[in-house]
């Protein structure tokens, strides 16, 4: 009998001459849950997207309990027992979750499509996995986090040998990742080789059994995940020690810059009566389960949802952010949560996709651009933030998602905002990458700018804030000072304005 | 409808207006209809009811053909000259023996429906080339079709040069060809005349039925959709999205055919310029119709209102003697305000 399920071998792949993987190898046994690590554009969802028949490989040979394939397209690869949960949401929004679930294998009665069984198969399969929704509403009515849910359950439908989950967890909620885990080990128990993406080292540990770490398109090593610990696995993945997670918090928070007065939304989902100041040079955190309102807080804040009463001050003036180009002229900058679908240009550069918000800055004598110092700046944020590409000219979509994400991080720092929103700053990137947006993040609060962050990750909330505001159910449930705090307290806090637990859930 | 009864008197003013922006189009055809009736009460007779369906039904079925390509986030400007084509086939194939002019002087008289075939046979075979072309090649539909309209253009004239009647329009059809425009089901006196239901509109009310079904019921059609919608997402769904496109050219290609054959029934002769600027006509129903330039989204019933909405307003509009010229403006802003109505649809307000 052959020892693996699945085996990779001397995988290589270029694009345009790059070399993005470079002899790589990975071997999955049966029944274990194996994860693929390494730094953004390390080439994990490259080398998966190669499996899965949407990239040829330069060279390299698979083999699936022990026979050698090489899947053409990825309807080869559904047929054959391996399915995948993309890294971008890969979803025809226009359409129902039974449409979505179901596409490329509708069951069929004569010459139609079976709708009823198409339906009872949705619902069945959400049964099966603790989902609650109903298979006939369209996607564009789905929250983020659901659509993520519907994506996993897709995966899971196909009962392949081989599932592949690239980043499911960038946009789920607790709850969800709770119950993503629950069926991760299902399906472990019935033999399925689960490869697993994520930046989120506490998942790595809870799920794993394996890890493979590449770096630069190199294979690293595998280990089995007791004889690993966090140092260790980031060492393999960035090649030297990291020593701190986070930088020290060298700003100092001064008098009020902004306070927020009964802020109340008029269309739901409903913020309530929030009120609170912020200090120049301060970093305050939002914290709250997700459905708590934090994003919509950060929103109405920036004008991109319509209040129905409330008055924001800066420096005891009022201000009027009623639109996002009012707020934009006030200073104040919002890097939204999903920044993927709402921040891209897809086929424009990385320079035009990093100025683009402070376009007019750059106009010269005679109205006319200068590119050299877009270019200048531009090239000083791939430094910065460690952004992997062969040049400041690439294209923005052929960046890896991490890599993405810095672009457009960068452009809003850019933007040389006095208050900066920002909404999950750290979601999808790398350990190592993390430490500079967070050095960036203080650096800008010391030379006094103030910084709203909301995170859903309680370690990064202590690691850098000076106090976090907990959210619950629209409703402001308590400001704490992060030195005296404690993650038990902000749990609480999160539950205070919950009418039964269960709300939080899907 | 007691529960329909209560949620009307229960909705809030949001919910009103929600419902009056999502069916704005329906709106905007009855303002028009009453408007015309208010200053024309003749306009509310059978004789206009049957002469406005008349005169939608090939629209319709040329609509529904374009309508499957702006799903897809395409266009088809060669929709005209497919037209064109097809007439021209047609009418070719279907002259009076005793006709003067005759395009195939030795032809001997040909069961009504083979040119049709013949017509469609054409059609489709350049539509699956500009679905090709545009799955193939990553190319633009509007610059492929604009290329298959050119390309059209030629061939037609070709076609015509081979005749034997000379540069005159292939007219004098026969009978049964012209009966097939004329001819109605049941036909009864009403106000003075005779109206019934024409073989046209029963025509497009079975074509648009097929494509319905196809649409809605059929793999092909939730194919169709998906890649529309999000053509990465088909692609690793599995589904054969170079197929699928090619397979919506084919269909559009087929109401072409359709279209065009019926098209010369009903001016009664063909020539090359026959269908020429339909596709403009075409698309702004759909549009109208809230088949939406972004893909994956679009209905029969959408095409229906939209195509029924131009001809009730250019006849309407004629019917009260509105110069032409102020019926073009009139056209030309229903079209960008049904599309910015439309548009609002889809906007979520926050
Ligand atoms: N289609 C493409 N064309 C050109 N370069 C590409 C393409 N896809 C990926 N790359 C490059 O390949 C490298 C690896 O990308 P990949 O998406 O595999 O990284 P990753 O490990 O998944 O990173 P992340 O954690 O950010 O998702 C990156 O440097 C990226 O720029
Ligand atoms: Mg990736």
């Amino acid at each position: 009998m052959h020892d693996y399920l699945l085996g990779i071998e001397s995988l290589s792949k270029s694009f345009s001459g790059i070399k993005v993987l470079d002899n790589v190898h990975l071997q999955v046994r049966s029944g274990t849950v194996h994860s693929l690590m390494g730094e953004n554009g390390a080439g994990k969802s490259t080398m998966m997207k190669c499996l899965f028949g949407i990239y040829r490989q330069d060279s390299g040979r698979f083999f699936l309990e022990g026979e050698e394939f090489n899947f053409i397209d990825p309807k080869h690869a559904l047929e054959n027992g391996v399915s995948m949960v993309h890294q971008e949401l890969n979803q025809v929004t226009q359409r129902t979750i039974s449409d979505n679930i179901w596409l490329g294998r509708y069951p069929r009665k004569g010459f139609f499509v079976d709708e009823k069984a198409m339906y009872r198969a949705s619902r069945e399969l959400f049964a099966r996995l603790g989902i609650h929704l109903d298979p006939n509403l369209k996607l564009d009515a789905l929250s983020v986090s659901q659509r993520q849910m519907v994506e996993i359950a897709k995966a899971v439908s196909y009962e392949a040998k081989i599932i592949v989950l690239d980043e499911p967890t960038s946009s789920l909620t607790d709850n969800e990742v709770r119950m993503l885990f629950d069926i991760i080990r299902v399906l472990r128990s019935h033999g399925v080789g689960i490869i697993y993406i994520s930046h989120k080292m506490d998942e790595i540990f809870e799920v794993s059994d394996e890890v493979t770490v590449l770096r630069d398109g190199q294979y690293i090593g595998t280990e089995a995940i007791e004889n690993l610990d966090m140092e260790r696995i980031v060492n393999m993945m960035v090649g030297r020690d990291l020593g701190h997670r986070f930088p020290p918090r060298t700003n100092v928070p001064g008098e009020i810059h902004m306070k927020v007065s009964k802020i109340t939304t008029k269309y739901s989902p409903i913020i309530r009566d929030v009120s609170f100041e912020l200090r120049r040079g301060e970093i305050l955190g939002i914290s709250g389960l997700v459905g708590a309102g934090r994003t919509e807080l950060v929103e109405s804040l920036f004008g991109a949802r319509t209040l129905e009463s409330g008055e924001i001050y800066i420096d005891g003036r009022k201000i009027n952010n009623s639109t996002a180009q009012k707020s934009i002229g006030n200073r104040f900058a919002l890097l939204t949560e999903e920044r993927r679908s709402t921040g891209l240009y897809p086929v424009a550069d990385i320079t035009f996709n990093s100025t683009i918000a402070n376009v007019k800055s750059y106009r010269g004598a005679i109205g006319l651009l200068d590119d050299k110092s877009m270019t200048r700046d531009t090239e000083t944020q791939i430094d910065n933030m460690r952004i992997k590409t062969p040049s400041y000219k690439e294209q923005i979509r052929d960046l890896s998602g991490g890599n993405q994400q810095k672009v457009i991080i960068g452009r809003w720092l850019l933007t040389d905002p006095d208050i900066l929103l920002l909404d999950e700053p750290t979601r999808g990137i790398d350990v190592g990458a993390k430490f500079e947006i967070y050095q960036l993040i203080i650096n800008l609060a010391r030379e006094g700018k103030s910084v709203i962050m909301v995170s859903s990750e309680m370690p990064e909330l202590i690691g850098i804030t000076n106090r976090i505001m907990v959210m619950s159910n629209g409703r402001m449930a308590g400001i704490v000072e992060t030195e005296k705090t404690n993650q038990t307290e902000i749990f609480n806090l999160a539950m205070k304005y919950l009418i039964n637990s269960t709300e939080a859930e899907i | 409808m007691a529960k329909f009864a209560h949620k009307l008197r229960t909705m809030t003013g949001r919910q009103w207006m929600d419902l009056l922006v999502q069916n704005a189009i329906y709106l905007v055809i009855l303002a028009i209809i009453l408007t015309i009736i208010i200053l024309d009460p003749r306009f509310l007779s059978l004789r206009v009811l049957e002469n406005i369906l008349t005169q939608s039904s090939v629209r319709l079925i040329l609509a529904l053909g374009v309508a499957g390509i702006i799903i897809l986030q395409g266009t088809d400007l060669s929709l005209g000259r497919m037209v064109g084509l097809a007439a021209v086939i047609s009418a070719s194939l279907l002259q009076r023996q005793d006709y003067a002019g005759r395009f195939y002087p030795n032809l001997e008289t040909v069961p009504v429906l083979l040119p049709m075939l013949a017509a469609i046979f054409g059609t489709v075979l350049f539509s699956a080339i500009s679905g090709w072309v545009v799955a193939q090649f990553k190319i633009h539909p509007f610059l492929a079709t604009l290329g298959m309209m050119t390309v059209l253009y030629g061939v037609i004239q070709i076609y015509f040069d081979m005749g034997a009647g000379g540069a005159q329009p292939i007219g004098g059809h026969d009978r049964f060809y012209t009966a097939i425009s004329t001819g109605r089901l049941v036909e009864f006196s009403a106000g003075g005349t005779r109206v019934g239901i024409p073989y046209l509109v029963l025509i497009a009310a079975t074509v648009s039925l097929v494509i319905w079904v196809i649409w809605n019921k059929t793999v092909f059609g939730k194919n169709m959709y998906a890649v529309g919608g999000n053509p990465d997402a088909a692609k690793v769904s599995g589904v054969n999205v170079m197929g699928t496109t090619i397979m919506v050219y084919v269909m559009a290609g087929i109401l072409y055919g359709i279209g065009g054959y019926l098209e010369a029934a009903r001016i009664g002769s063909a020539n090359p310029s026959t269908g020429f600027g339909y596709e403009l006509d075409a698309i702004a129903a759909c549009v109208v119709g809230g088949i939406s330039f972004s893909g994956g989204i679009g209905k029969v019933s959408g095409a229906i209102a939209g195509v029924l909405m131009f001809t009730i307003i250019s006849y309407g509009m004629t019917f009260v003697g509105l110069e032409q010229y102020y019926q073009y403006i009139i056209k030309g802003v229903i079209i960008v305000v049904a599309v910015a109505l439309d548009t609002k649809k889809y906007l979520r307000r926050v």
